[in-house]
């Protein structure tokens, strides 16, 4: 339908069936396309019921850290005392992943459907769908797409006459890539600067305006009509034991065929990097890959060998984080890439905690000296220091980010770094 | 709550306590003796957020350090403060603080009072291992007096938070992010509030400087008084900082009953300002029709030969303390004198959003109540002096009073400190110890007796007035002079109603409130 490329390892489940269809994008298309069936079946059922569907079909947090959805629901405080907040996590600002961006630019009604669903199910009134200032294009796609739901009374006072109401509110960011973390997006829209704060409070217990939230991932939101309306053994089809489902893949990099595939969770890593996107270009060999977006630990090109699901890459000493493989062929230089990523997250650390706010751009300006010839061998000593002092002694993991990655390039390419220093 | 007044019991760096449930372990080590070094956790500013990393704690059990200024202590967790990993924590915090840092230490006026000098010697790095340039942010003003030098600032928010969670002003903010973070004031706000200096108290280095105190004295050469502020009736608990006699600044001192850890500008300029003007520095006494200087014995014989049973008025000052209004009663009684009046100096009203009870009060003086206690009345301008009358004045009542005021009097007794016009129509003058150069009390707004302490000497041969008061008496036939401020206190404490049970050394220095018997009306606010 226009997309890109496609792959017979694909499962096209209703989340990235109508990719590239721009019917999909209006009511009356998606309708057509049979969308907004779940929600009066969802309407009908108990809120516990629906959080017990979710808890069974074992669907994990798409986000990265792959915290199981259900369990998180059933944080959120039964007995009604106020109201309850869902927050829609569409700050994806992740280097590497662009899952969510897919998902609100073709089917933002589905994403509001979900938000409906798990809002009725956590017992919220309210839905912030919080979207990355820099996907200014796409929040207009989704902002119509809610304009249009409140008009045919899907979002709102009385939804299809079942007695509930419940708004939704797109909210833009302004440009932070800690807004991404459920805390900092939270501060975030309440007005502040997307500063991470220290749990406990944990958002179940006091979140966005001080009542109890929840913070799911687009993604995560986007799965829930179709395991509410299937069923948990539906959706367990896919995937492994522990991650069960369907995932979408961000693949970029050195690649012949680079591009968002929806995969099951478990499939064989080197062949979603070698069969469903083609190796890299022009021949050239891969060199190392970051699998699971910018901030996971990288595998070498004979590390591949592993199940792209949350344990078997926590198994190969990696995280499936985001899903959002970045590949680099032999041309790249371990070091400057490394540098790029320590550059992007000094500048994106809010600046609460010292060791991130000084540890990641002395990182970075340490990368570069090296990068640029006049590193010193007592280079290497002071980042594997960082290494340690930055990983587990900050509020929220931004340092944690720069470490995976720059803890497993400087133990897999050592070779790299000691060339630069020694030229 | 039922669970908020049960113990709990815990062990920290081998020593075990016994702590409400609730107490975060950076208090309870506290009951241990332990001092978890911190800068963004202040004990006055309620919002914790954990930022600093520089508590950080080893829990057994834990398999992370744990941030101790909001960690809850636990019934019996084993924390180790100077454990191996804890310090090796704290240590890189201090090296990632130094980084940029510009250690300009004999240049700041923080250091020697410093946490970050401090605990960058104490983890004992003398060699940085940073080989890049340093940042450079430069100096900035926050405020109308308040210096910003982001070099040395290390982000840790107290003065963003004190202004949000204490002032109740969101004027300061962070701006930038990540290590080019640096605090500002608020696009198009000023940071003008009247309790803005108490950013410079909570800021943990040399970040925030007053500029009027800016490169005047260095921590060590400065000696510092327990006193109270004269600014308004509140009488914040304060430190008077003195260098070479000069008070440099004042600082809050904490008292939970009073002030908490705050005081308001207006209060840290009235010290630093007291001392402006022309002192009065010897006894004078009127000898054919001019002045003549005389010591303290010629002229205290003489002014007891002078003054005699007769009519007369008494205007005092609500800024002196209840010492010296005490035996100013005492002089007026013998001689016969009844009344007497003061005025207060009036302003505006500013509270402390996040310390309700303390505010900069109307009444612009720090002892209105003791004065009213010792039976002065509060009244508008002077009164007018009868031809011929008496006319006793006590302190600085005087200042602005027209050039003549006195003149028709038939003996004017000028107790005072500063030379001001009005003054020189006096009969006899005796130049008295301002506030910061003697001891003394106060009474404040609700009735608090509080002790101030001596910082400074006096010009000249200038003494307490309680001091030549009591000599002044006592060659008046009573009894015989005190020159301890302690006696004093006694002597008054015996005779003036709410202060029957009070002694010197029992008010301590966080003061007492007056029995029952002496409670002023206002009270009640």
């Amino acid at each position: 339908m226009g997309y890109p490329y496609s792959h017979d390892l694909e499962v096209g489940t209703q989340l990235s069936r109508h990719f590239g269809d721009e019917k999909a994008r209006t009511l009356e298309g998606w309708k057509e396309l049979g969308g907004y069936a779940t929600l009066p079946k969802a309407l009908e059922m108990d809120p516990d019921a629906i959080t017990e569907v979710v808890k069974n079909s074992g669907l994990r947090g798409r986000g990265g850290a792959g915290f199981p959805t259900g369990v998180k629901w059933s944080f959120m405080p039964k007995e009604p005392n106020g109201a309850h907040y869902l927050c829609c996590n569409a700050d994806e600002s992740e280097p590497g992943a662009f899952k969510d961006r897919e998902i609100l630019r073709w089917v933002p009604h589905l994403l509001i459907e979900g938000c409906l669903i798990a809002a009725r199910a956590i017992r919220a009134q309210h839905v912030y769908i919080y979207v990355r200032g820099e996907f200014f294009p796409f929040s207009a796609i989704l902002r119509d797409a809610v304009v249009e739901a409140y008009e045919g009374g899907y979002v709102g006072e009385n939804i299809l006459g079942s007695g509930w109401s419940c708004d939704v509110t797109v909210h833009l960011g302004a440009g932070a890539y800690i807004a991404g973390e459920e805390t900092g997006l939270m501060s975030s829209l309440m007005g502040g600067r997307a500063e991470p704060w220290i749990k406990p409070p944990f958002p179940a217990q006091s979140g966005a305006f001080g009542r109890p939230t929840t913070v799911n991932n687009v993604e995560t939101l986007a799965a829930v009509p179709m395991i509410v309306a299937e069923g948990a053994d539906w959706y367990r089809q896919w995937g492994t034991e522990k991650s069960p489902g369907t995932k979408l893949w961000c693949c970029s990099g050195h690649l012949e065929r680079p591009g968002t595939y929806e995969l099951p969770l478990g499939v064989n890593l080197r062949e979603v990097i070698y069969e469903v996107c083609g190796g890299a270009p022009n021949g050239k060999k891969i060199k190392a890959v970051i699998p699971g977006g910018s901030s996971t630990a990288m595998l070498t090109a004979d590390e591949l060998d592993c199940a792209g699901c949350y344990e078997g890459m926590a198994e190969a000493g990696s995280a499936l984080g985001t899903a959002s493989p970045i590949v680099m062929n032999e041309d790249t230089n371990i070091v400057s890439a490394m540098r790029r990523i320590a550059q992007f997250y000094a500048h994106e650390s809010c600046g609460q905690c010292v060791q991130c706010r000084e540890g990641t751009s002395w990182t970075a300006k340490i990368l570069h000296r090296i990068e640029e010839g006049e590193g010193t061998g007592e280079d290497l000593d002071t980042l594997y220091h960082l290494c340690e002092q930055m990983t587990g002694r900050t509020i929220c993991p931004l340092a944690d980010s720069v470490v995976f990655p720059l803890l497993s390039s400087l133990d897999k390419f050592k070779d790299e770094y000691e060339a630069l220093i020694k030229r | 709550m039922s669970d908020a007044a049960k113990q709990i019991t815990l062990t920290i760096d081998g020593v075990e306590v016994s702590v409400e449930a609730g107490t975060t372990l950076l208090q309870a080590a506290e009951h241990a003796g332990v001092v978890v070094p911190h800068y963004c956790y202040h004990p006055g500013i309620p919002s914790r957020p954990a930022q600093c990393r520089m508590c950080l704690v080893e829990i057994e059990g834990q398999p992370k350090l744990q941030p101790s200024c909001v960690f809850p202590a636990g019934d019996g967790m084993v924390v180790h403060t100077t454990s191996e990993t804890a310090e090796t924590a704290r240590k890189s915090v201090i090296e990632f603080l130094l980084l940029n840092h510009p250690l300009d230490c004999p240049i700041c006026d923080a250091a020697g009072q410093c946490m970050l000098q401090d605990y960058a010697f104490e983890t004992g790095q003398l060699r940085s291992r940073y080989a890049e340039a340093k940042m450079v942010l430069g100096r900035d003003r926050v405020a109308d007096d308040i210096l910003y030098f982001g070099d040395r600032c290390i982000v840790c928010t107290r003065c963003v938070r004190f202004m949000e969670d204490i002032a109740g002003d969101n004027a300061l903010v962070v701006a930038q992010r990540g290590h080019k973070a640096y605090i500002d004031t608020f696009p198009g706000k000023d940071l003008d509030h009247a309790f803005r200096g108490n950013i410079v108290d909570v800021c943990p280095v040399g970040a925030l400087v007053h500029e009027d105190f800016v490169f005047k004295a260095r921590a060590w050469d400065m000696d510092s008084s327990p006193g109270i502020c004269p600014g308004c009736a509140t009488g914040c608990n304060i430190d008077v900082n003195v260098k070479e006699n000069q008070v440099v600044r004042t600082k809050p001192r904490l008292n939970p009953d009073v002030n908490s850890y705050w005081m308001c500008d207006h209060g840290r300029r009235s010290l630093v300002m007291a001392n402006r003007g022309v002192r009065a520095e010897a006894p004078m006494i009127r000898q054919a029709g001019e002045l003549e200087p005389a010591s303290w014995n010629e002229a205290l014989a003489w002014v007891a030969g002078e003054l005699d049973e007769s009519r007369g008025i008494a205007v005092v000052s609500p800024g002196v303390s209840n010492e010296d209004l005490f035996y100013t009663r005492a002089l007026m009684d013998r001689i016969g004198i009844q009344g007497g009046t003061f005025q207060v100096e009036q302003g505006d009203e500013v509270t402390l959003t996040g310390f309700p009870k303390l505010k900069l009060r109307a009444d612009r003086a720090p002892n209105a109540t003791g004065a009213e206690l010792h039976e002065f009345r509060r009244s508008e301008g002077l009164p007018d002096v009868p031809d011929g009358a008496t006319l006793v004045v006590l302190g600085d009542a005087l200042s602005g009073a027209p050039a003549d005021y006195g003149a028709n009097a038939g003996f004017f007794l000028y107790i005072g400190s500063h030379m001001v016009p009005a003054a020189r129509n006096a009969t006899a003058i005796l130049p008295a110890a301002i506030v910061p150069e003697t001891d003394g009390t106060f009474v404040n707004y609700e009735g608090r007796v509080q002790r101030f302490h001596r910082a400074l000497r006096s010009p000249g041969v200038a003494r307490p007035t309680w001091m030549f008061l009591s000599r002044l008496l006592e060659q008046l036939g009573g009894e015989p002079g005190v020159r301890e401020i302690g006696d004093a206190f006694a002597v008054m404490a015996t005779a003036t109603a709410g202060m029957e049970a009070m002694s010197w050394a029992g008010l301590g220095l966080r003061g007492e409130l007056l029995s029952e018997a002496g409670q002023p009306a206002v009270a009640a606010e």
